[in-house]
């Protein structure tokens, strides 16, 4: 058979292409859905067990994307003795690990990415061919989506002064566009990796992990973590011990984000009925309490008012009354001397001098009274 | 004229303007040096770090410390208590310069910021709580500028439009808080994202609850604090108005940041319970969290009510600086110390030289503008106009 697997898969995917790649993905919203992926969508298979670590690869993502040659060339195998991550030269890198066990690192392409859905200018989407794609036209440069991704993936022209760019593994979306295998798919000459729809190959890793036993550890990942990964790894020594996190978990990144997310409509909605009930409660407070306060003024104002009333009335009852009973006294006492004037007069010959002082006295008294 | 000379030369020459200006020329050949060389030839940071202290610090702690504005605000308008009202002025005009400095700041760590507009007008990433965060920090902008802007009028003389603004002081006081309650909580939330960076003692579900609830006593703290040194600097500026209802304000405010702190306490404790991460404590990370947690919020929430219970307004100053502090650990730590704390040490961030030195500028810049306006505008006094219309 001279057309292998992984080639015939490729010719699958590209024929299944005019469907899948007609409309254009979006980045998933966070939302409480579960979202599985988009259907047909594609991936690669990386056999860890096959990779031979020949830097291949790294040669051919170089080629296809147009990046700057390496200080050292992709045949010296001197450079697999440090452990390396991508960077905004290198979109992927082959690590050496204990025993000669290879694992090749890029861009896992997650079924529901942690950077597009950090992303707050949507400069990385989930396209319908599975491919994480990445448009620098809209990019700040804000890096979150670094901060976000678990793989430690995206990186950043931090030497650009003015208009650093995101870089990171393309999946190749031109080459499978055009019905082509990714670069790094297409030289492998071990054939550890495969391309085509993620769902067959996920049943193709499952068959090579029960066709060998002993050989793999009973785990693909990349099926599960973070919500599911395009790429997808098998390998015969646990994955932690190839510089792949195991603790990650299966919640995707915009589960992870939803809840704080749900809580912006019902703060916006709540918030302002909350504060004006409470600015009202207050002010109606201030109002009663104002209220209360001129009432108060005013009962004490009247009470003071009519204690006023009823002292005046008194004393103005008390000083008729003690003019009256001065008058009576007055005209009392002019009746009393009136008469002893008259008995005088009836006997004038002994008291002439004594009733003269008193017609003096009487008529200066009773005006003083009157005035 | 002779001489007159010296002395406007004397006045000139001040430390306080020499050092700002050492420091503003510093901070101008770093901006330089940072839009013709790139973000990589200022700062350390890298691909596995891809935000520094010009986030840690400049973005998160600037905002939770500008959080005076809302809470001062809202204490006096909305929940009515109007002993308050000599500091909400001064308040939220720390929270307009401190945000607008925010803004600043992020001009020199993002990539590109002359399209930090584009998540506003033009494309939207409304599953990114950064969206969320940018639209509430431009739209709060907004609103502490329009809050401020009688300060302004008044200063010019603009009547009829000052008393436009005045009447909009309800709205505008609960659309801040709408908005701060928002952004306040994203900020913390936006780091929700990477449960596999964040050591499990920082992250936490409720991580935008913790950042929100710890934004109200970092604003209730930062506002004594800046009393404090407005007093020292400025205080031939206060009115009597002013210089009575102070100690009020850092009583009241005293008491009320010990409060929270204790509830936020309690709830940091609760999310521990919830994820079930006591046996953390016993390690070097553990220790670390309870520096924080016990030695910057519970040991100043007590000091706070030692002071305020006994009223003695130097206890609630130390226990102000204290908790800023603490604030100040408790954002790096989310963002820059417990953050990537698995990767070794040889992979972990440590800011550079010249990104405290950009740092340094931009609060420096900040207090230059804030001392311009709190002597020139009626911030710290009544405009003797204005006494009777509040």
């Amino acid at each position: 058979m001279d057309i292998s697997r992984r080639k015939f898969l490729g010719c699958m995917a590209a024929a299944a292409l005019g469907t899948t790649t007609g409309a254009t993905g979006l980045a998933h919203a966070a939302s409480g859905k579960e979202f599985t992926g988009y259907p047909d969508s594609f991936g690669v298979l990386h056999d860890s067990t096959r990779c031979i670590g020949c830097r291949k690869c790294e040669q051919a993502c170089n080629q296809v994307n147009n990046l700057d040659p390496p200080d050292k060339p992709f045949d010296d195998l001197s450079v697999l003795d440090d452990r390396r991550r991508t960077d905004e030269t290198v979109y992927t890198v082959v690590n050496k690990f204990a025993d000669n066990v290879f694992a090749k690192i890029q861009c896992n392409h997650c079924q529901e990415p942690a950077c597009a859905s950090a992303c707050f200018v949507k400069a990385l989407y989930k396209d319908k061919t599975g491919a994480v794609v990445y448009d620098e036209s809209l990019c700040v440069g804000c890096r979150y989506c670094m901060v976000a991704c678990p793989f430690n993936i995206p990186a950043f022209t931090y030497f650009d002064p003015l208009t650093p760019k995101i870089t990171k593994c393309t999946m190749c979306l031109p080459l499978i566009q055009e019905g082509k295998l990714p670069g790094c798919v297409d030289i492998c000459p071990k054939e550890a990796l495969t391309f085509g729809r993620r769902a067959d190959l996920i049943k193709m890793a499952r068959q090579r992990i029960a066709k060998n036993p002993g050989q793999y550890v009973d785990h693909i990942y990349g099926e599960h973590e973070m919500g599911g990964t395009a790429w997808l790894y098998l390998s015969g020594i646990p994955f932690n011990e190839i510089g792949m996190r195991e603790d990650l978990g299966t919640t995707s990144a915009p589960e992870l984000t939803a809840g704080p997310l749900a809580a912006v409509p019902i703060v916006v909605g709540l918030w302002p009925v909350f504060l004006t009930g409470v600015w009202a409660i207050n002010k109606r407070k201030e109002k009663i309490a104002e209220q209360e306060q001129a009432a108060a003024v005013q009962a004490a104002e009247e009470q003071a008012a009519q204690e006023k009333t009823k002292a005046l009335e008194a004393l103005q009852q008390k000083l008729t009354k003690e003019k009256e009973t001065a008058i009576a006294a007055e005209v009392k006492k002019a009746l009393d001397e009136a008469e002893e004037k008259a008995r005088q007069a009836a006997a004038p010959d002994d008291t002439t001098t004594d009733t003269d002082t008193a017609a003096d006295t009487l008529p200066d008294d009773s005006g003083k009274q009157e005035e | 004229m002779s001489q007159e000379t010296p002395i406007a030369r004397k006045q000139y020459f001040t430390p306080f303007n020499v050092i700002t200006g050492v420091i503003l020329v510093i901070g101008l050949v770093l901006t330089v040096l940072r839009f013709t060389k790139g973000i990589g030839a200022v700062t350390n940071l890298d691909n596995n770090n891809p935000w520094g202290l010009w986030i840690g610090f400049d973005l998160l702690c600037g905002v939770a410390l500008a959080a005076g504005g809302y809470m001062t605000s809202s204490a006096c308008y909305i929940f009515g208590l109007k002993k308050y009202h000599s500091a909400v002025r001064p308040a939220i005009l720390t929270a307009f310069l401190g945000y607008a400095l925010v803004v600043f700041a992020l001009h020199y760590d993002v990539g590109r910021p002359w399209r930090l507009p584009y998540p506003i007008f033009w494309s939207q990433g409304t599953s990114s709580l950064l969206f969320e965060v940018g639209l509430c920090v431009f739209l709060y902008l907004t609103v502490l500028f329009i809050e401020w802007t009688p300060a302004a009028f008044e200063w010019l003389g603009f009547k009829k439009i000052r008393g436009v603004v005045v009447r909009l002081t309800l709205v505008l006081t609960i659309f801040g808080v709408v908005l701060s309650t928002l952004h306040q909580s994203s900020l913390g939330a936006l780091f929700m994202i990477a449960p596999s960076k964040l050591h499990p003692l920082w992250y936490s579900g409720y991580l935008h609850v913790y950042f929100f609830i710890s934004s109200m006593f970092a604003g209730l703290s930062m506002v004594i604090f800046e009393g404090t040194l407005a007093h020292r600097w400025l205080h031939h500026k206060m009115d009597d108005t002013h210089l009575a209802e102070s100690d009020g304000v850092v009583l009241g405010f005293g008491r009320a940041a010990s409060f929270i702190m204790m509830g936020y306490v309690g709830i940091k404790i609760i999310g521990m319970a919830v994820d079930n991460e006591w046996h953390y404590l016993t390690t070097g990370w553990g220790a670390w969290f309870l520096v924080e947690l016990v030695g910057f919020v519970l040991l100043p929430a007590i000091l706070f009510s030692m002071g305020a219970r006994e009223k003695n307004l130097t206890f609630i100053r130390v226990a102000a600086v204290w908790a800023v502090l603490g604030i100040v650990l408790n954002r790096l730590n989310v963002s820059l110390i417990a953050f990537n704390w698995h990767l070794p040490a040889a992979d972990r961030y440590v800011p550079s030289i010249m990104e405290v030195g950009t740092t340094i500028f931009i609060v420096t810049l900040g207090v230059v503008v804030y001392r311009f306006i709190a002597l020139k505008m009626p911030i710290l006094h009544e405009h003797p106009d204005y006494k009777e219309a509040h």
